[in-house]
């Protein structure tokens, strides 16, 4: 299955009067979907006092970073941060590898009761902790697992829709390059790490960026599991921590910054993988 | 718990052919449990078992402790059902998703035939739509409640009106939209763009040496060829939308809005359960919202059955 993504490339037609009408429009909605990004940063960058002018303005009259000084010197943002990478590359790391051998367990093997679990696991798609928020915490709560990491990240490492993902992809694998090792004698096992996976690099590639991103800016889950300010990822921290003690708007626009930017560079260096694995997840759930 | 993960598992059939790692090509393969054990056993533990705790605890008057829970037969469903404050979060998550999903769909198409029809600068239009579903919905949320804040906003200050967005009912609502819309139309954006890119160029040759125009290659390609991706995006989003959580808690200081205006039905059931430690009455909350979301699922898929069987 590939995927039907054209990688852009550099036109060299001329400008013809819809094109710049186009690129004008273009150049206004994108203004329009940064403004509140640029106002943050600008924001970020005043003092407090003049964060809370009324009436508000776009620049700061007098640039500081004291916000950003501050953010370091007060909170737990640099403790929060690291919370989130270790739960994030955690779940990420869980997610590839049981939804990668699930996939190809439920497409290329056969077992007993096969389709009444894959039934099962894509009734999985209904349930979230938003879904299921009292229960699930009761469940993680007898497994002594509130406030704890594990807590934390376990119940983000069994999404059925990425499952669902792999095993359309692993699906659309030819047989022939597997039957083909067969024959030479590999396993089952070996096949899979040695012909399959090197060929589903972009699917893999695109679960695990989504995969990322979903726990990198979880918020629900990592809220109702612990409140405490030591285990707190970014999201969790900024909303709950940071306004609890009365919103100091430029600190919260810093720290709303340091909690999104990575993902935003992680897209600008990525950006054809992630359009790629977007336009793949599409494909799978058509 | 962990025994249903296992009984398929260690069935002997399993076992068997593990020991025998040998090619069966006719059969297939039969240690397939253990490809999909490590996901089940996870699924089992967080998935299915809350889902069974949850449909057990919602007939007893269970609380956070979880001792000395009584079973009370359907008097949960029975509160539930006569409960004004249920129905209202209920209403205000379904209000939501009706303002939310048509808009979100026509928008990100929108987009996507504008970044899909300039021919400079794709990645910037696809970096600028995109970025602010990169943002953890916690900070996009107070972004907004900044920029919607009467008197220090710039929402309304660049707009040149006065508009109570946080305090008045009749807005607070909206808000939560205009920044649900900001935050979350990327992703449909780049399912669109992605459906746009994969039709094939050829249909577009053909009609145009047909003497269409550019509308009726609109109507009849472009429209008809983005029909599934168009039901996904649906789906998706009102999924996603009847879960609203996250923002509506965040732009309103963990409150409820203006008058309880914005209480999504995910936030009552977690007050129900952590505020008032009514753990039992918050299970029935969560298996009706379960069943809601499976009848919409449902409906889907019922959609798309019916749709193939008219295409025969």
């Amino acid at each position: 299955m590939t995927t039907a993504v054209q990688v852009s490339k550099r036109s060299r037609r001329p400008w013809t009067p819809s094109q710049i009408v186009l690129t004008l429009l273009g150049v206004a909605v994108s203004a329009v979907f940064v403004a509140p990004i640029a106002a943050a940063l600008f924001t970020s960058l005043k003092s407090e006092a003049e964060a809370a002018e009324i009436p508000p303005h776009w620049l700061p009259r007098t640039w500081t970073t004291q916000a950003w000084r501050a953010l370091w010197s007060t909170g737990n943002i640099g403790n929060w941060f690291i919370n989130s990478l270790v739960v994030s590359v955690l779940v990420t790391a869980i997610v590839l590898t049981v939804a990668a051998l699930a996939g190809y367990g439920f497409a290329r093997t056969e077992f007993r009761g096969k389709g009444a679990l894959m039934g099962v696991v894509m009734s999985g798609l209904m349930i979230s902790p938003a879904v299921l928020g009292v229960p699930l915490f009761t469940t993680v709560q007898q497994m002594g697992m509130v406030d704890t990491y594990w807590g934390m990240i376990l119940p983000q490492c069994a999404p059925a829709a990425m499952v669902y993902i792999l095993y359309k992809f692993f699906q659309g694998v030819p047989r022939e390059l597997e039957e083909a090792a067969f024959i030479d004698g590999a396993g089952r096992w070996r096949v899979f790490f040695t012909i399959v996976l090197p060929l589903s690099r972009p699917s893999l590639a695109a679960v695990g960026i989504f995969t990322f991103i979903a726990s990198w800016n979880n918020f629900l889950w990592p809220y109702m599991v612990t409140n405490n300010p030591d285990l707190m990822t970014m999201p969790n921290g900024i909303a709950t921590v940071m306004n609890s003690y009365g919103i100091q708007w430029a600190q919260l626009m810093a720290g709303g910054l340091m909690a999104g930017l990575p993902l935003i560079v992680v897209f600008v260096f990525f950006q054809r993988q992630i359009v790629a694995g977007v336009a793949h997840t599409g494909l799978a759930g058509q | 718990m962990t025994t249903n993960a296992e009984t398929f598992v260690v069935s002997p059939r399993v076992r068997a052919a593990t020991a025998t790692a040998t090619v069966r090509r006719k059969q297939g393969f039969q240690h397939g449990g253990w490809f999909i054990a490590p996901f089940m056993l996870l699924f089992v533990l967080f998935v299915i078992w809350p889902l069974l705790r949850g449909v057990y605890l919602s007939f007893t008057d269970a609380n956070i402790s979880g001792e000395g829970a009584r079973f009370i037969g359907l008097d949960n469903y029975r509160e539930a059902l006569h409960d004004p404050m249920m129905w209202d979060a209920l209403g205000h998550s379904a209000y939501f998703t009706l303002l939310v999903v048509p808009c979100i769909t026509v928008l990100a198409f929108l987009l996507a035939m504008l970044a899909h029809n300039i021919e400079r600068g794709k990645w910037l239009w696809r970096l600028c739509f995109f970025a602010p579903f990169l943002l953890p919905s916690t900070v996009a949320g107070n972004m907004w409640q900044w920029l919607f804040t009467q008197g220090i906003g710039l929402f309304n200050e660049t707009l040149g009106i006065q508009t109570p967005w946080l305090t008045d009912k009749s807005y607070a609502m909206l808000a939560i939209v205009i920044e649900t819309l900001w935050w979350t139309v990327g992703f449909s954006f780049l399912l669109y763009l992605a459906a746009l890119q994969g039709i094939p160029a050829h249909l577009y040759e053909a009609a145009k040496l047909d003497g269409a125009n550019a509308w009726h290659r609109m109507v009849h390609i472009t429209l008809p060829m983005l029909r599934n991706i168009t039901g996904l995006v649906i789906a998706l989003q009102v999924l996603a939308s009847l879960q609203l959580f996250d923002q509506a808690v965040v732009m309103f200081d963990f409150g409820t809005g203006p008058e309880n205006s914005t209480r999504p039905f995910v936030q009552y059931t977690l007050e129900q359960g952590f505020t008032s430690y009514r753990v039992g009455y918050a299970s029935a909350m969560s298996v009706i919202f379960f069943v809601i979301i499976a009848v919409v699922a449902l409906a889907r898929m019922w959609l798309l059955r019916n749709r193939e069987e008219s295409a025969r």
